[in-house]
């Protein structure tokens, strides 16, 4: 990828004012996605994922919100861009598939509808019927069988995968070159979590759109990410290709999620291990490292926040926020004979 | 559908005969409420009463009366006791004004406060909202008697502008019927204005969190097209169901106060003059009647509601 990136966020920050203080949900993030490329966003409930691919298209605007940073798309500022010229690029040039398939489509009108809204609403010269046609290829192509008839069903009809397969579907309806999906696979049936997550690397393939994959589970990323931006409570702690964090992981936060990824070689005795206690509060993080109150491997040092960098001399673009020294890291992390985040207990001993 | 229908007939005339029992029982036990002596007037002797008791049957049974009455009221013989004129001749006269003053006030209740909803949900928290807001308390807890003398006294008896009350048929002289209508259409709408703004402004709030929403604006679909097409559509849901049962209860003459502010002569008029003279057959009739038309406007309701809404299925 030597030209330039499809998407460029640089220290983009979101802040809400509440009535108890100001939550910074996001709180310094810079990333890249390249055409054609899945990179994927991982982290809790609350680390700021979802704020952050909202924001980029603006659905995170309101009184309260406040943002700064950049994020560049085609060389167009979309954290600077007006209501209006986002418009244009919602759902026309980046386009969302939202977590829950079974409340994100409008209960009162036809699949069909909803899908040529979205055509028609980029693509006012596009008539009726072409714009018909047209969702249902595109139903066709997200794996619906008989799609020309289930364009006139309703979303109650449909199940929770078919449904996040038309909104799959609607997303890819005018083309876009950036497909964000935030939790897709998140309330559906294992192996329904499968073929969606293949639709939708197989369908970045075909047409070379970028997507961004946001979701808690590293699991899920495994065979479909090109690269990996681990974020926690705001920040991104980790960031690298697939290949990296996999196998040499290095900030203890991404330890604990793949310690936790169900595995089936896993000695089946034992329980799953999780990460101890809870994220922050993003009103009143903790000075220093954000994961520091949870991390049984925390120093002194740790006090202060670790700048994002490679630590690595091999590997330049795998960028960590942790003070520990490589070389240290390489037997902490080491739980049994997998990679994991150890027990308070453990380590004290 | 034919089910549907079928089913909703049947729970009709089930409706309507419970109804109609217990309102017969409740004059039954009401106070003073002896029709022969009433009939008989202030100056009747035992005697005089007691035929007038055998006349019209009030020494049978209640079981008997009450089977005698509906029978009057299914052939059109029904007559008042206080009046003694066919009640069901009574109500037709009244009908054309109630009708008008329902139809007329059930447009403008149901537009104003979908109208005034919308934009205090649109607004919500901001001057034009809570102005609407304070409005809407104002209109929800003034009376219809109390702001139907106030229109008489400053706009009838000040201003001249309106007429003091009293009905003029539309087929007389339709801008005569509209100046009689126009302030007891205002009056009467004003309390259902203010609920319905009140119950959408809610109902809007809640629907624009919606992720169905939060996906129209991903679309990239404008402001306007979000709230009209996804948020509006979802949101007048139970308006209709509110407008449905209001607009029933006042066209079967549950707008007592304000056709007598107005002195409409409408069914309510009558049913409220019947009521002080404890007058059986005419509150019979005319609750029955406001009865028909609520079983009536919920079953176009439920009609309308699986249109607006395809998850719903008419089921009797």
């Amino acid at each position: 990828m030597a030209d330039e990136p499809l998407l460029k966020v640089e220290d983009l920050r979101v802040s809400f004012t509440t009535e108890e203080g100001v939550v910074h949900a996001v709180d310094g993030v810079s990333f890249t996605v390249g055409a054609g490329e899945v990179l994927a966003i991982v982290g809790e409930s609350g680390s700021g994922k979802s704020v952050t691919v909202m924001s980029l298209m603006g659905l995170t605007r309101g009184p309260n919100a406040r943002f700064e940073g950049r994020a560049l798309f085609e060389g167009r500022d979309l954290i600077a861009a007006s209501d209006a010229e986002l418009r244009k690029v919602r759902g026309a040039e980046i386009a969302m598939v939202f977590q829950d398939p079974m409340s994100s489509l409008d209960p009162v009108y036809r699949i069909g509808h909803q899908i040529v809204e979205q055509i028609r609403a980029h693509e006012p010269d596009v008539s009726k019927a072409q714009a018909y046609d047209r969702a249902a290829e595109l139903m066709e192509r997200v794996g619906i069988p008989r799609a020309g008839d289930r364009l006139r069903s309703y979303p109650h009809e449909f199940s929770g995968g078919m449904r996040q397969r038309v909104m799959i579907a609607m997303a890819l309806s005018n083309s876009p070159q950036l497909l964000i999906a935030d939790e897709p696979t998140t309330a559906l049936d294992v192996t329904i979590q499968a073929q969606i997550l293949d639709e939708l690397r197989r369908l970045s393939a075909e047409t070379g759109a970028g997507i961004i994959l946001v979701t808690h589970d590293l699991g899920v990323v495994a065979d479909i990410a090109d690269r990996i931006v681990v974020m926690y409570a705001g920040r991104v702690v980790e960031q690298g290709s697939l290949d990296e964090l996999f196998y040499d992981p290095q900030h203890p936060y991404t330890w604990g999620l793949l310690g936790s990824i169900t595995r089936i070689d896993r000695d089946r005795t034992q329980r799953l291990p999780a990460i101890p206690g809870l994220p922050p509060s993003l009103l009143t993080p903790p000075e220093g490292c954000h994961f520091r109150p949870r991390c049984p491997h925390a120093f002194e040092r740790c006090i202060e926040v670790p700048g994002l960098e490679a630590r690595l001399p091999q590997a330049p673009e795998h960028i960590d926020r942790c003070w520990l020294e490589p070389e240290r890291k390489r037997e902490l992390r080491q739980v049994g004979d997998q990679i994991g985040l150890a027990s308070p207990e453990s380590v004290g001993s | 559908m034919s089910r549907f229908i079928v089913r909703r007939l049947f729970a009709a005339l089930l409706v309507l005969f419970v109804i109609s029992v217990l309102t017969f029982l409740i004059f039954q036990v009401i106070p003073n409420g002896d029709p022969a002596a009433r009939i008989g007037g202030q100056h009747a002797n035992a005697a005089t009463i007691a035929e007038i008791r055998h006349t019209w049957g009030f020494d049978k049974p209640i079981y008997v009366q009450y089977i005698k009455t509906m029978g009057q009221i299914i052939n059109g013989t029904v007559v008042s006791y206080s009046q003694g004129v066919n009640v069901l001749d009574s109500i037709r006269q009244g009908l054309p004004a109630t009708l008008s003053l329902a139809i007329g006030a059930g447009i403008i209740w149901l537009s104003l406060g979908v109208l005034f909803g919308v934009i205090t949900a649109i607004r919500a928290g901001r001057f034009t909202d809570r102005a609407l807001t304070v409005l809407s308390f104002i209109g929800v807890s003034s009376p219809p008697f109390f702001l139907g003398a106030l229109a008489i006294y400053y706009l009838g008896y000040k201003l001249s502008i309106i007429p003091l009350g009293g009905y003029v048929p539309l087929t007389q002289n339709p801008w005569h019927w509209f100046t009689h209508l126009i302030a007891p259409w205002l009056v009467l709408s004003v309390l259902f204005i203010g609920i319905y703004s009140r119950v959408l402004r809610s109902t809007i709030l809640d629907t624009i969190n919606e992720d169905y929403v939060r996906t129209a604006r991903a679309k990239g679909l404008s402001e306007r097209q979000v709230l009209v097409r996804h948020v509006l559509r979802n949101s007048l849901i139970p308006i209709v169901s509110l407008w449905g049962l209001d607009f029933a209860q006042v066209i079967g003459g549950g707008a007592i106060l304000t056709e007598s502010v107005f002195n409409l002569h409408g069914v309510g008029q009558f049913a409220a003059y019947s009521i002080s003279a404890l007058d059986v057959p005419p509150v019979l009739v005319v609750t029955m009647l406001t009865a028909f038309f609520v079983v009536l406007l919920s079953a176009v309701v439920d009609i309308i509601y699986a249109v607006l809404d395809p998850r719903i299925r008419l089921v009797g």
